[in-house]
């Protein structure tokens, strides 16, 4: 991290000399990235190596007796600024009422302990920081102990914990907040011998958010709620194709307006942009309204949505680059052309929309600066800022604000927000500058889910089990071109085009998938969930058709599909099978629809009962099988997925699709790009979770991939038809 | 630029901004009281909901010159008894995730239970069919207006 970073004098990068700029500068980081994440997350199931996790860097027992802990990762809703300080402070035997949560700055120390940077993704809050906090509050415990032993003279073994007081003998007892100065000096112990699950206090039980009360009268602040003295107000115009310029620009009405401060052309990841500075975010809205600007759109792609179907449904009937092959890739041709069937599928791009809009603050003072962003990715935006701003990223005190949603969009390789707000900072020294995007910059402004194309070919064997599968993937990379690209595209194929389908848990003797990603003029990103939001579609509608050609139970069949040692899924299977009696039982009109998934080593099986109304789905209860292994917040893990159905829902909305006319993006607000609303998602969500003592797997993104199929899956039995276009535009 | 006396959540205020201002930003940036929320700028959200005169109104669209009214909002909705009993409900039932759009939505719960104090589904679908909750904690939020309404009889 400490590599001599170059100050960065022309700061009109287009986006390629900015990545490339970006992964020099940054060599330090992303070689840790690299190391951390091939060596371990990727290419083996090696435990990563032991690091040392200093304890006063996660836990400050305070002498008014509260315990402070330091949450490694942004809060955006999933939950874990409760979970993680759960699992410290049950190892920790912390007084639970006692216990505040803080979300930790930019440092080294927190970085995701296998990712090797400090980011929220890959469902791996809890699954990888688990262990991580338990020993950290282990080991503080002991140095609490310790502390205690040698002030009574005696054994730490004499001495129990419980409830932030250390016992011993003879009636002895301290209060943790009495002897924290003394453990402070203690020596960190190398080993520590963590609780039997017998013994936990907290992890496993329904434990309330510790946020829950500032979020309801209104008093906890988001990065948009940031008031700083003397802070100033930023907007920028983007231009209306990726990657224009501006010729010139008028900014006399602009400048008009009282309040305004400055106005200036600025470089972006994609083409330059026009920024404005203001008193207020209506002043900076009024000013960037009256801006009359050139743009030079010459040069570069103008994405078209009705060429682009064109272009893909071309690409998807030719191979692509091989993700899996297995078996023979002729044993399709052997079967009978009655027997097979062929499957084409499309997926629009989806923008995210967290309800926060997107923002950054930064204040650059010279020699230094402070940067308060919402942000799912605090290394590479520090780096960004840093950059931007021509410091060593130790330079930049990089501040972790609470974020109204985020759902992939705040993790965003090239730090485009945050970068924005350095920049105009930049000409700003010494004055906070908040960038706030509007919600028209948000939907309008990329970085959207992919559009996909899917096209399967499946031969259906005698047994009514699908004997070849032959699919091809049509969709752009999320990294090419990235310094992840070295870890997440193999063989060509970027693995999140693909995951969910070659890496199915589903028996498929001749199973061959491969996959083309097109380069586009729109930029793509991480949407909730991943490649699993389409692959899942795909698979879980087409094993549903060939449930009902078979004439089996849907969840019979998927059992018998299924490999023996998809264990997760099968023991998630078996207990919604329980738990969804109600099937066999519904009212006229009404239809229920199967759907199992496991992405992020969580398996999930989903069943819905859903009717028609105004033409639309109408989803009146799911019940849900999670298989997450131990669930540390069980109130927690039924949140997640009551709510993350209803986000999977967003792919069903009439109008859940970003389109291109001419390079422009045709929706611009909620009124034409429309997320699902309290009638849109399931009216009731029961969560069964498969009682299990393994090591905990994430909960953010499996709710997501089931909802879409299972609800359609019934769609196909009230009406007969197979819906395999999102968005669902009509019934 | 114009001056305007408003009353919000009891108190008296005055400001002086221009007059197409909408009131959103007023109490945001004037007012410093960032419990309610800017979401989409086109009453499409409901994350800026108040009430004005004690109906739920959009803050993010109403000029601050159309004012006509006293304003409560989510800092002040808990001095009156359904709006502490809808609070209370929410932290109770763990409503709450990212927690952004979750002022407008009790804002707008509480409108419907003092007009409507035993809803059905369908009157709480059609009263809070505009809040958007882009986490989507709908499931829960149904069960905390049903369970403040059931505390509130």
């Amino acid at each position: 991290m400490r590599a001599a970073i170059k100050p960065e004098n022309d700061l009109r990068l287009n986006r390629r000399s900015f990545l490339s700029v970006s992964s020099a500068a940054a060599g330090g980081m992303l070689v840790a990235l690299y190391l951390d994440v091939s060596a371990f997350a990727l290419e083996s199931n090696q435990a990563p190596q032991a690091k040392v996790y200093p304890p006063d860097a996660f836990v400050h027992v305070r002498p008014d007796g509260k315990i402070e802990i330091t949450v490694n990762r942004l809060e955006f809703g999933q939950g874990v600024q409760t979970a993680l300080p759960m699992i410290l402070a049950d190892e920790l035997d912390a007084d639970w009422s006692q216990v505040i949560a803080e979300l930790a700055p930019a440092a080294d120390v927190y970085k995701d302990p296998v990712f090797g940077i400090q980011m929220v993704g890959g469902s791996g809050s809890i699954a990888h920081s688990y262990q991580q906090y338990r020993e950290v509050g282990a080991k503080t415990r002991a140095m609490l102990i310790a502390a205690a032993a040698e002030k009574w003279h005696v054994s730490a073994d004499q001495c129990r914990t419980e409830n932030s007081v250390v016992y011993g003998p003879g009636n002895r007892s301290a209060r943790y907040a009495e002897l924290a100065k003394d453990a402070a000096r203690k020596p960190v112990p190398d080993k520590v011998q963590l609780k039997n699950p017998s013994q936990f206090r907290l992890i496993g039980r329904n434990i309330k958010r510790l946020d829950s009360r500032a979020k309801c009268d209104g008093s906890q602040k988001f990065g948009l709620d940031l008031d700083l003295p003397g802070m100033k107000i930023a907007m920028v115009v983007h231009p209306p194709v990726f990657g224009g310029r501006v010729k010139s620009f008028d900014d006399k009405d602009a400048r008009a307006l009282a309040g305004v401060r400055d106005v200036f052309e600025i470089p972006l990841a994609q083409g330059t942009g026009v920024a404005v500075v203001a008193d207020r975010f209506w002043t900076a809205k009024q000013a960037r309204d009256r801006l009359k600007i050139d743009w030079d759109l010459s040069g570069i792609e103008h994405p078209d949505s009705t060429q682009l179907w064109t272009k893909f449904k071309e690409m998807v009937r030719t191979p692509g680059n091989v993700a899996v092959t297995r078996g023979d890739e002729k044993a399709l041709e052997t079967i009978p052309a009655a027997n097979r069937i062929v499957a084409e599928y499309e997926f629009p791009f989806l923008a995210h929309t967290p309800m926060e809009p997107l923002n950054a603050t930064v204040r650059f003072e010279g020699d230094h600066a402070e940067a308060w962003v919402p942000s799912q990715f605090q290394t590479l935006d520090q780096v960004a800022v840093a950059q931007a701003l021509g410091l060593a990223p130790d330079k930049v005190t990089f501040h972790t604000e609470f974020a109204g949603g985020g759902f992939g969009r705040r993790a965003v390789i090239d730090s485009h927000i945050p970068r924005e707000a350095a920049l105009i900072a930049k000409r700003h020294r010494g004055t906070p500058i908040k960038l706030i995007w509007t919600r028209e910059d948000d939907v309008r402004g990329g970085y959207y889910r992919p559009m996909h194309a899917h096209r399967v070919e499946i031969g259906v064997g005698r047994d009514g089990m699908p004997a070849a599968w032959r699919h091809v993937i049509v969709g752009q990379s999320l990294v090419a071109g990235t310094p992840f690209a070295a870890m997440m595209i193999k063989n060509g194929v970027d693995q999140t085009t693909v995951e969910g389908t070659a890496d199915t848990n589903y028996n498929v003797p001749n199973f061959h998938v491969s996959a083309h990603n097109p380069t586009l003029n729109v930029p793509v990103l991480w949407w909730r969930s991943v490649g699993n939001t389409h692959t899942a579609f795909v698979m879980e509608t087409l094993i549903d058709e060939l449930a009902t050609r078979a004439k089996m139970d849907p969840i019979a069949y998927r059992r018998k599909l299924l490999k023996p040692e998809a264990k997760k899924l099968l023991a998630a299977l078996d207990l919604l099978e329980q738990k969804s009696g109600w099937r066999t039982n519904l009212p006229k009109g009404r239809a229920a629809g199967i759907s199992c998934h496991e992405c992020f080593d969580t398996a999930v099986a989903c069943a819905v009962e859903v009717s028609i109304e105004n033409k639309r789905p109408k989803i009146h209860r799911a019940t849900v099988a999670v298989n997450c292994g131990l669930a540390v917040n069980p109130l927690t893990v039924e949140s997640q997925f009551q709510a993350g159905l209803g986000f999977g829902v967003t792919q069903l909305m009439a109008h859940g699709a970003i389109t291109f006319k001419d390079g422009r993006v045709e929706q611009r607000n909620f009124d034409g790009y429309t997320p699902p609303y309290i009638m849109d998602a399931p009216t009731t969500v029961d969560v069964h979770i498969v009682p299990s003592n393994e090591a905990p797997t994430g909960c953010g993104e499996p709710p997501v991939p089931v909802i879409s199929p299972a609800v359609v899956n019934a769609l196909s039995k009230l009406t007969g038809k197979r819906y395999r276009s999102l968005p669902l535009v009509s019934v | 630029m114009a001056n305007y006396k408003l009353t919000v959540n009891g108190q008296h205020k005055e400001v002086n901004v221009d007059p197409s201002t909408p009131l959103l930003w007023v109490l945001r940036e004037e007012l410093k009281m960032t419990g309610t929320k800017y979401g989409c700028g086109i009453s499409a959200c409901g994350a800026c909901t108040v009430h004005v005169d004690g109906v739920a109104t959009r803050s993010c669209v109403l000029p601050i010159s159309l004012v006509g009214g006293p304003i409560i909002t989510i800092e002040g909705v808990a001095q009156d008894p359904v709006g502490r009993a809808v609070q209370d409900a929410w932290v109770d039932k763990d409503v709450v995730q990212c927690g952004y759009c979750q002022s407008g939505q009790i804002m707008s719960a509480v409108a419907l239970l003092k007009a409507t104090p035993k809803p059905t589904d369908t009157n709480i679908e059609e009263s809070m069919g505009g809040n958007l909750c882009r986490c989507a904690t709908y499931v829960r939020i149904r069960e905390a207006i049903k369970s403040a309404s059931q505390q509130l009889k």
